[in-house]
């Protein structure tokens, strides 16, 4: 029997507050690559607007925990599901505002051609969310195969990061405008590896929740 | 030193396969445990899980109960207690007791402490006051008592009396100190205090306590053992059993899953 049913169902709240705010995330990514592709900075403006929300919800879970921790004196798999909630929204919030940054190059550039058809940027993109995606699903599951997998997802966005970055630095050249552009998306592609990053983050905390393990899966 | 002495210095306390009944009724399963020296250890687990028996087997106060029988060793500093010849005074002397609710002789603040020196033949004034300051000192109440010493122990607060009853156990030097539930009774101030007392006894003794309140547990020792139906189910340090614990049913126990 459950002596502390109450206390059991704000956790499961907790990890559904988590679960909504990793998907407002995930939008938040697609969206900010979608406004750069197509150069829309009317969408670019709504996924800046959409990061208070993400901040107010990261505050709330913030304050939910140090309730729990406060009040109810967690202990041992309650005490992990808190203080990893604690961990995750952080990254969430730090995804969210790479998504805003993106947004903002989005806004840099308008009135530009780009000097190419991005390609690789959304492709890293998918990866990224992809991953975000994996790494959340893992949290729902608790399912530590899945988060332990985000390590190799992690080194082919590492990977395509690198390509990304050649690349760049061969088209550079004289003409300060398109290095200027360039290195925006050079930014842009920066802040995609650190959102996978940060999923994998989150994959590791997925591990620790469930099995108490540390497992270093950013290697 | 050899390697068997290091291993001694590690253990002040080691239990070996202890089985206890009472009557046809088994109480302890094999018991297996050890205790270093200079920490605390909790022994938590759900009522009549054998934790406060356990404890009795360690200075055999079980030995006072008809109808229990134990099998299996229980060595303090080596010496195992349960053999034919062990003077069970002298066990108590060093292996003391705290129970649940303070019991102090009816008498004044200075005899209680003074009563165990006193039985084992020290006479002179002098020296009983040093052991008296010296024991209320180290219990924490001497700035609270050493204006009314020979006033009656009975008039402190409930809280003063379990540290006088600490005192009294301090003063005939003990070894290991147990912990029987010592705060079930005591308000949450008197609480805290008992658990300041025993980060500072420490120092001095080895301490095994206890306890219902899980948060006690994880605030004051240094290793837990859980127990359950009469077996011990883990232990290992206090951080860890509290943060990841092994046994799901320890698990359950200690987030409340049943109860």
């Amino acid at each position: 029997m459950d002596t502390r049913s109450s206390f059991h169902n704000s956790i499961e709240e907790l990890q559904a507050d988590v679960l909504k705010m990793g998907t407002l995330v995930e939008e938040a990514i697609y969206q900010a690559v979608k406004s750069l592709a197509k150069m829309d900075v009317k969408l670019a403006a709504e996924v800046v607007a959409q990061d208070d929300k993400i901040d107010e919800m990261t505050i709330s879970i913030e304050e939910k925990c140090l309730r729990l921790i406060a009040l109810q004196q967690p202990m041992a798999g309650d005490l992990r599901v808190i203080g990893m909630a604690l961990k995750i929204a952080t990254d969430l919030e730090r995804i969210a505002d790479h998504a805003v940054d993106i947004a903002k190059t989005t806004v840099r550039l308008s009135g530009e051609t780009l000097v190419k058809p991005l390609i690789d940027i959304p492709r890293m993109a998918d990866m990224a969310k992809d991953m975000l995606r994996e790494s959340l699903t893992a949290y729902v599951e608790r399912n530590v195969e899945r988060a332990e997998a985000l390590a190799d997802k992690d080194d082919a966005v590492d990977k395509l990061y690198s390509t990304i970055f050649e690349e760049i630095i061969e088209l550079m050249g004289t003409d300060r405008s398109t290095n200027r552009q360039l290195t925006h998306l050079l930014m842009v592609a920066r802040y995609l590896e650190r959102v996978a990053d940060r999923a994998t983050n989150i994959g590791e905390w997925v591990i620790y929740m469930v099995n108490g393990k540390r497992k270093d899966l950013n290697l | 030193m050899n390697s068997v002495d290091i291993d001694d210095v590690q253990k002040k306390i080691q239990v070996e396969k202890i089985n206890l009944f009472y009557g046809q009724n088994q109480a302890l399963y094999d018991i297996d445990l050890q205790v270093k020296p200079n920490t605390v250890a909790a022994l938590i687990g759900p009522s009549g899980c054998g934790k406060s028996t356990f404890l009795r087997t360690l200075n055999r106060m079980n030995d006072l109960i008809e109808g229990v029988t134990i099998t299996g060793n229980v060595y303090v500093d080596g010496e195992n207690i349960y053999e034919p010849n062990t003077d069970i005074v002298f066990l108590r002397k060093r292996v003391g007791m705290v129970f649940q609710r303070p019991n102090p002789f009816p008498m004044s603040v200075y005899d209680n402490i003074a009563y165990g020196p006193r039985i084992h033949g020290i006479k002179k004034k002098a020296v009983l006051d040093e052991i008296v300051e010296k024991s209320l000192i180290q219990a924490v109440l001497w700035d609270e008592v050493k204006d009314r010493l020979h006033k009656s122990a009975m008039s402190l607060s409930g809280g003063q009396q379990q540290r006088l009853c600490i005192g009294r156990l301090l003063a005939v030097e003990p070894d290991v100190v147990l912990m029987d539930e010592p705060t079930s009774a005591l308000d949450p101030i008197s609480t805290l205090k008992i658990e300041e007392l025993t980060q500072s006894l420490k120092e001095r003794y080895t301490i095994i306590i206890v306890t219902h309140n899980m948060q006690q547990a994880a605030r004051i020792s240094d290793e837990t053992f859980f127990f359950l139906n009469g077996y011990l189910i883990e232990s290992g340090d206090t951080d860890r059993i509290f943060t990841a614990p092994k046994d799901p049913r320890t698990e359950d126990y200690i987030t409340g899953r049943f109860g």
